[in-house]
């Protein structure tokens, strides 16, 4: 079972307690942009076995949406933090290199 | 306000005692928690202290409970709550701010008995060992698969609410979780 630590309430939220809210960080090309990049906006996603960055809201909490880091293969979470984030804190970038050394995910490692 | 009808007249009595509340005044605020203008402003008509995060605080008058960190859940009697409302709208004059009376969106129950923390444990998904969950704390989470919260007042007594459309399911999976021959005795 995931547990998330909502970084807006404190609480330790269990996954039921949350909902998925896909991948992190995505860029949006919009109207203007080429059709390559909104292709990639749209369809092209991350599918990692390892360290991935994901967004949750702690929809029968407190409601508010929130990044994770954590490791697709053995869920280990590395780190929580919040939606106004255009990356992941340094500190968690750490973390994990800590754990997982030679980590990269798109344009982060 | 309209007619609030109840869906439980009779408390269901288990090894915990599950009834439903007589209406009781609610708002809902929203706005900037952390600027101290905009507190000191709603304290011209919230008597109590502000809670902190996940805590519940309580006076003679109301009870304020943190909902998240932008939003609040007053609670007071059901005839002063226009009263309370249009006073609040008054002391936060033009700020960005919104309240809402959510009396009749909302239902409270209260579970009464010397296992209230384990009737509570079996439907969410929340840390109830005592020393984990204390009187003051006030959690939002799910019962079930509805979405609720819930505060103890005392050790023996456990207030939760959630939306009135749902409301018999919660009084009956609450009375399914407190009937007799259902203890588990986790912590007694
Ligand atoms: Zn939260």
């Amino acid at each position: 079972m995931l547990i998330l630590n909502c970084p807006y309430c404190g609480v330790d939220a269990e996954e039921t307690e949350l909902s998925p809210g896909g991948e992190a960080h995505l860029k949006r090309y919009g109207p203007g942009s080429s059709d390559a990049d909104f292709e990639d906006y749209l369809f092209q996603r991350e599918n990692p076995k390892g360290v991935h960055f994901e967004r949750w809201r702690h929809a029968n909490g407190c409601g508010k949406w929130f990044h994770a880091a954590r490791c697709t293969m053995t869920l280990e979470v590395f780190g929580t933090y919040e939606a106004q984030s255009l990356e992941p804190p340094k500190s968690i970038q750490k973390a994990i290199s800590k754990k997982r050394p030679g980590w990269s995910w798109r344009e982060f490692s | 306000m309209s007619n609030s009808i109840s869906h439980a007249n009779t408390p269901f009595d288990g090894y915990v005692t599950v009834s439903e509340d007589a209406p009781s005044g609610m708002l809902t605020l929203r706005g900037d928690l952390s600027s101290k203008p905009f507190v000191t402003a709603l304290k011209k008509s919230v008597s109590t202290d502000m809670p902190a995060s996940c805590q519940i605080v309580h006076d003679g008058q109301m009870s304020v409970g943190w909902m998240s960190p932008d939003e609040l859940l007053i609670l007071t009697a059901y005839d002063q709550v226009a009263g309370l409302e249009a006073g609040l709208r008054k002391s936060l004059g033009k700020r960005h701010f919104l309240v809402a009376d959510v009396s009749d969106a909302r239902v409270s129950f209260t579970l009464s008995g010397d296992k209230v923390r384990e009737v509570i444990a079996k439907l969410a998904p929340v840390d109830l060992a005592p020393g984990h969950f204390a009187p003051g704390a006030f959690r939002r989470t799910r019962f079930g698969q509805i979405s609720a919260a819930f505060w103890l007042i005392s050790e023996t007594e456990a207030r939760v609410i959630c939306f009135r459309s749902v409301a018999e399911f919660m009084f009956n999976q609450l009375s399914t979780a407190a009937h007799l021959g259902g203890e588990v005795d986790l912590w007694s």
